[in-house]
Order: structure tokens, then sequence, then C-alpha cells
């Protein structure tokens, strides 16, 4: 598609970078809010119980927590512009305490939002392209990417045109809006997995075929919460043209066989496990030759038109180094390690990407305000096209920085307290609310998560470390992905105190493993103890080269958990 | 019982026959699926039923009986079981021409997504129909002008519009 395409809704001074609604998408989006509008009234008029209200306020990301509401708004494959983010943040100081929480899942949560209010945040949302459509609820979720996409150079393809493809097709399904259990698909189009595809209920990866035509490796049943589970290939190559008749097969044999007389084993990576994969295989491809194809006759024009909203924005070309941000990093040593750790190299020579840590020593992972909203789409329309992104590991990402910029960006950043470079170390922690906020909750998550990275508060001490995933959930929900940390952190209760187990060896990347449980729960004062333990022992062990995992895996859990034993034994009570 | 076609509360036509109810002569009745096979048997071809089926019906158990039924009834145990919307699906694709029921407790916002899925007529306990009056079943029915999806039937598809758009 072309600029003169009247369907590409033109306006100044926006970026082009990713998908813009036509007067379809804006339509929907707004006949939602209205719908949304109407059942809250009917839910305080009586009209709707709660039992009935339930589903619809979720499926518009309303949860009831301990304290109040939250609404989960959803950010698309991870997508924001600047006007969106700014957004973002008058709604936070307009309806809520002036902060979100950016989640793992590429969403973002308010906390305190009113029931009544939540129709006019809503509107607010729409009004900017946004939303909070089934951001929950036991439908297909809002689909996650890499939040590299379109930047990272070991890439085959953008995967966001695929994602916002399936973005459309499953709202508000007729069919699947009312699955045994919540749905969640994410997509890769590189040869490194960030985007966790093997822990989704759908993993999608493009891939290339032997004659260079693109397809997908599709992969179900993967997932965490109380029964982890890695996804299984379901479909090696699928075609483009195939993919949503795929999905649709897939999604109804789970519709109807999925199990629902117990929440707890109805994920599809439980029919998947029950039934084997090969009887899932079999039941998929006999209903997709059943399906009438003709309904997804696949329409090229419509995945180009998609695609056209991610054109790279206008680069310009540059040497591949910068001198300017050579010397930079030599007068400045914060500088330079903030380049040497939260930096990554971008396909276009001169570019790079930036990945601005929202954890800060001591703080909330993944919190927000509203302040820091705002200079973070400052910085993206200075520096950036006006393009932002939202990790899984609860950090936004800065997709194209001119090199030459980049100590202005630093600058800028660092005046906002977003500076700390901690991207991907053991203090850029994944953590769930937990027991601060949550109602499922059975211990503290984001105290421990605070009392890690002040443990660990000498970033030199981090650097040396080097690559560590710590991930702590406040029960066995695992929203906070412990299952897939390097170190995973899993807060019980055991007679009314709060107990944490911890695993090793977790890993949500195409390698995926699930960690292995270290040994008895320990306190919540214990938790940095131990870390630093594991961490102390790796580092005596570990080889040239070598991440903590690698470590792991080369020497074994059993040589980890001794250490503990041991230092159990000296006194140390662990 | 209340029955909703096309956002309105009608009367309705059809009986539902208690198994140790012997089967009419005339009239619309439906019976519970462990009788159909009978009911195909003994009733002549001018007679005219339906029969009430679990969601967890397979499609190819009503096969051989699907070009003399008239009316097939889906019973939704819960409103936010959504077996009953596949199921639906696949009677249609197997080419069900007769009148598609929801019955059970559906919530009125649920209308769109059972008639995107072929159903014709919803059926819903007294109670609830007092609580979500005719007004709130119509609302429902146009609370969205288009779908993202195609094949689904009721409202426009917004993939087709657009396609449209660019051919014209
Ligand atoms: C505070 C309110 C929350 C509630 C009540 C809640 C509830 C749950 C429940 C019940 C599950 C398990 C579902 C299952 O395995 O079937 C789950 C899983 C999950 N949640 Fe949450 N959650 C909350 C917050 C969050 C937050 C803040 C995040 C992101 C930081 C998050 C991300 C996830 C993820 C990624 C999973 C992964 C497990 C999977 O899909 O296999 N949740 N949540
Ligand atoms: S893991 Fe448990 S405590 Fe943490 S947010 Fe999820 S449900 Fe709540």
């Amino acid at each position: 598609m072309t600029a003169v395409d009247l369907r590409v809704a033109q306006r100044p001074n926006a970026p082009m970078t990713t998908y813009r609604y036509d007067e379809y998408d804006a339509a929907f989006v707004s006949e939602r809010v209205a719908e949304f509008r109407e059942q809250v009234n009917r839910r305080l008029s009586g009209a709707l119980t709660e039992e009935e209200f339930r589903p619809f306020r979720l499926m518009n990301g309303l949860y009831l927590q301990l304290h109040a509401y939250m609404l989960r708004v959803a950010i698309p494959y991870g997508t924001l512009t600047a006007r969106q983010m700014r957004r973002l943040a008058d709604i936070a100081d307009r309806w809520d305490k002036g902060y979100g929480h950016f989640t793992t899942r590429q969403n973002l949560q308010y906390n305190w939002p009113k029931l009544v209010d939540t129709p006019d945040i809503l509107e607010s949302l729409a009004d900017v392209e946004m939303h909070a459509i089934q951001t929950s609820g036991n439908c297909i979720r809002n689909v996650t990417a890499d939040h590299f996409a379109g930047v990272a150079p070991d890439e085959i393809e953008d995967p966001r045109p695929t994602a916002e493809f399936l973005r459309q097709w499953s709202s508000l399904h007729s069919e699947f809006s009312f699955l045994p259990r919540k749905f969640k698909i994410a997509v890769t189009g590189a040869a490194h997995d960030r985007a966790a595809i093997l822990v989704h209920d759908i993993g999608l990866r493009v891939v290339k075929n032997d004659t260079g035509e693109i397809g997908y490796q599709v992969v179900v049943g993967g997932g965490l919460g109380r029964s982890p589970f890695i996804g299984k290939v379901v479909g090696d190559f699928v075609p483009r043209e195939d993919l949503l008749a795929f999905l649709e097969a897939i999604l109804r044999v789970y519709n109807r066989f999925g199990r629902r007389d117990n929440k707890y084993k109805a994920r599809v990576k439980i029919l998947v496990h029950e039934k084997g994969i090969d009887e899932i295989r079999a039941a998929v491809e006999a209903e997709f030759a059943a399906m009438d194809r003709s309904a997804f006759d696949h329409d090229p024009e419509e995945f180009a038109r998609i695609a056209a909203f991610f054109a790279p924005p206008p680069y310009e070309s540059l040497p591949a180094t910068s001198a300017l941000l050579r010397a930079a990093k030599l007068e400045t040593p914060a500088f330079a390690n903030f380049v040497d750790v939260n930096v990554g190299a971008h396909k276009i020579p001169g570019y790079a990407i930036v990945t601005v840590s929202l954890k800060p020593i001591g703080g909330v992972p993944g919190d927000a305000t509203s302040e820091q909203m705002r200079v973070l789409a400052e910085a993206s329309e200075r520096f950036g096209f006006g393009e932002l992104r939202v990790s899984h590991e609860q950090n936004i990402i800065l997709p194209h920085v001119k090199q030459d910029d980049l100590f202005a960006l630093w600058s800028m950043l660092d005046a906002a307290g977003l500076a700390t470079a901690n991207a991907g170390l053991v203090s850029d922690i994944i953590s769930c609310p937990g027991l601060d906020y949550c109602s499922l909750a059975t211990a503290r998550s984001i105290p421990i998560a605070q009392a890690i990275s002040k443990r660990f508060s000498d970033m030199s001490r981090q650097r040396r470390i080097g690559k560590l995933g710590v991930k702590i959930s406040g029960c066995i929900n695992a929203c906070g992905h412990h299952h897939v940390g390097a170190i995973g952190i899993l807060g019980l209760e055991k007679k009314g105190q709060e107990s944490y187990q911890i695993t090793l060896g977790g890993d949500p990347t195409f390698s995926a493993s699930i960690g292995e449980i270290l040994g008895p729960g320990v306190t919540a004062e214990q938790v940095p103890d131990v870390v630093e333990h594991l961490v102390d022992y790796y580092l005596a062990e570990r080889e040239e080269g070598e991440a903590f995992i690698d470590t792991w895996r080369r020497i074994g859990h059993a040589r980890f958990k001794d250490v503990l034993r041991r230092e159990g034994e000296d006194g140390a009570d662990i | 019982m209340a029955l909703i076609s096309d956002g309105r509360f009608i009367e309705d036509a059809w009986r539902r026959l208690a198994d140790e109810e012997a089967l009419p002569k005339t009239g619309k009745f439906i019976v519970s699926l462990p009788r159909l096979e009978h009911a195909v048997e003994v009733l002549g071809p001018t007679a005219t039923f339906g029969v009430i089926i679990p969601n967890t019906t397979e499609p190819s158990a009503l096969i051989a009986a699907l070009p003399r039924l008239d009316l097939i009834s889906i019973a939704f145990p819960a409103f936010a079981d959504g077996r009953g919307f596949s199921l639906a699906r696949l009677l249609r694709r197997a080419a069900f021409k007769g009148e598609l029921r929801a019955s059970g407790r559906l919530v009125a916002d649920q209308y769109p997504h059972a008639i995107g899925c072929g159903f014709d007529t919803i059926e819903i306990p007294d109670d609830l129909a007092e609580r979500q009056d005719e007004g709130q079943w119509r609302a429902a029915l146009n609370a969205y002008s288009m779908s993202y999806q195609r094949g689904y039937a009721g409202r426009g598809s917004i993939l087709e519009a657009r396609r449209k758009a660019v051919r014209s």
C-alpha cells in the first residue's frame, strides 16, 4: 500500500510505524465502549447479576481485586506511540493514583479505578486507538509479540502484522468468547525467542520453508500456572493463507473438548497433556480438513494492508559505529555502563535498541509514574520516531535510537530516574503484584523483589554476575513466570507463614525448560541470602562466557542443592 | 420460559415433550435425544418435530436424522459454557436448515454470539426474562454494526467491506 491509499488515515506528526485504526476499527471499539457503559448501568440497576456481569467486565479488562477494581489495558504486540503513552499518563492522573503497572503480557494495569469511571476511561483509550478488550476472561487474550519486532538483526519477518491480523480476528469472536479458560497467543519472527512462545496456549514462530515461502510453526499447550508445560508442535509449517483456518480448528477442538469440570484443568495445556499431542494433532487436522476454508479464503491484500503500517521509519544512512558514542562512553563511565547493559544491536547501521528499565534498585518492578510515562513519550519523539515498546520483562523499549543520540537520551532518562543500567541482570526482576494487590496471593512478591534488588545494589557486582533472570510469583498461578526464571521464586503459605519455594534452571526461550525445586521453602527474610549464595556459587564455578543457566545446566542441579544444604549446616539456617 | 426471536419476545409454537408422554399425532413438539431414533422411525414424513440435545453431542450422531428435523435445541448448562456455540456451527456446517435454538440461562449480551454461530432463537427461564427485558435483547442485537470474522452469520464482515473498498 502506498501513501495514497485512502483507507490508511494520514495524520500530521503521527509516527507511521504501527497500525492505525480505519473507520471500521474505530467504530468497533467505540461500540464496545458503548456496550460496556450499558453493561455497567445494567449491573448497577440489577438487570445483570454479578455472576452474569463478570465475564463481560473481564472481557473488558476489569478485575475485582483485593482493595479495588483493576483495569488491564491492552498494548497489542507491545507497540505504543508517544501519543498513546501520554494518554496512559493522563488516565493515571485523572482516574488513578498517578501511576500504572506494566505487566508480563504487554498490558498496562491501573490498580485503583472506580467501576463507574471505567466507561470513561475506555472512551479516553478509544480516542487514541486503544482498548482493554480481551485482556482478561476466558477468551482469546491480547496477542503478544517479540518486543524487538522489526528492528532485531535476527529476524525473518516482523511478527506484528500477524499479531494485528490475529487481534482483529479474535476480537469478539462469536464462537470463541466462552472458552473453558483463557487463551494466550504469542508470535515471534526471530531466531531468538523473546516472546516466550513455548509457554503460551499457542505460540507462533514465523519460518521459511525450502522454497523460501513464509509460514508458521504452530506450538500448542504451553503454559505456566499450577501445572507448567512447554508447548508442543502441532503444525510444522502452516502456510500463511491457512493460518486463521488452522487456528480456528485448534480453538474449536479446545472449545468442545477442553475440560470444564475443574478450572485448574481447563487450559489447553491439560487437554494436550491428557490426550497427547498426536491425538490433538489428528483432531485439529480432521477439523481443518472438514472446514469450509473459503470463509478464510486468504486475503493477501488485507495482510499487505496491515503490514504496510509497520513499515520502517525513515532511517538515515549512517556509519555502523558512532564516534560520538565512543567518546561519550570514555568520558562518562555511568553512561558506558548503561550502553553496555541496556543497549542492543539494531538491524540498521548506526542505530540501536534501548531498553529503559522499570526496575530501579528497590523499586516496584514494572511500575511507572505518569511523569515517567511522559518523559518516555517525549524521549521517543526526540530520539526514536515516536515509537515505544513494552517488553514481557516489564520494561520499555525505544526501538530506533541513533547511536549519536544515545548520550542525550541517557541524560534525559537519568534526570527522570529511568537510567537504571540493569536490563537482563539480577535486579531486572519480573514480579507479580502478590499480596500487596492480588486477592489470590498466598505471599508477598513485590517486597521480595525489592529486597533482592537492594541486596545486589552494587551495579558493578551485577555486571560481573551477568545475565540472570529472577522471577517471582505470589502464588501458584505463576503470573510472575517463576517456572521459567533461571532463579524462580514462588510465594506460598505454610501454616499461616509465608514460605518461598525456589526453583533453578527455568528458561522461557526456544531452549525452554521448567525450573527444578531447590529444596524446602524458606522465609521471606532468607530469600535474598539464598539468592546470594546461589549466585556466589555460580561465580565460583562458571567457565568463560557462561551465564548462570549454562553453569547450572553443565554442573547439574544436585551441586547447587548441595551448596544450600552445606550453608544450612554451617548455621546459616537456610 | 420465554422465547426470543429477531430481538422480540414471541409465543413459543413448540412444545417440549416429557419423556413419558406419548408422541402426538399433530403439532410441533420437541423430543429428548434418547427418543430421537424411535421418533424418526415411527413418525410419518409430514410430522413436525425437533430434538433437544446436550452441548456435548457429537454432530455425527444426528446426521441421519437431520433431514427429518425441523428444530434442534442445544442446551446451555451454564451461560458461560460456550460448547453450544461450536456445536451450532457444526450443525450448520452439516447443512441443517431448520430452527436452531439455544436453551438455557443465556444473557442478552450473548445474543450476537448466538446469532453469529447460527442460532435463530433463544429460550430462557422466566426469572431471567424478567430482569433482562426485550429492550436489552434488542439492544444487544444492535450493539455492533459489523464483525471481524468471516463466515459467521448476522452482522456484515469488516474484512469483506475492506475488500470491497479496494476493489471498487
Ligand atoms: C492482580 C490480579 C491478578 C490476578 C487475579 C491474576 C490471576 C491469574 C490466574 C488465576 C492465573 C492462572 C491461570 C491459569 O493458569 O489457568 C494467572 C496467570 C498469569 N497471569 Fe495473572 N493475575 C493477576 C495479575 C497479573 C499480572 C500483574 C501479570 C503480569 C505482570 C499477570 C500475568 C499472568 C501471566 C503471564 C500468567 C501466566 C500463566 C499462564 O498463562 O500460563 N497476571 N493470573
Ligand atoms: S501469581 Fe498469584 S499472587 Fe501473583 S498476581 Fe498472579 S494470582 Fe496474584
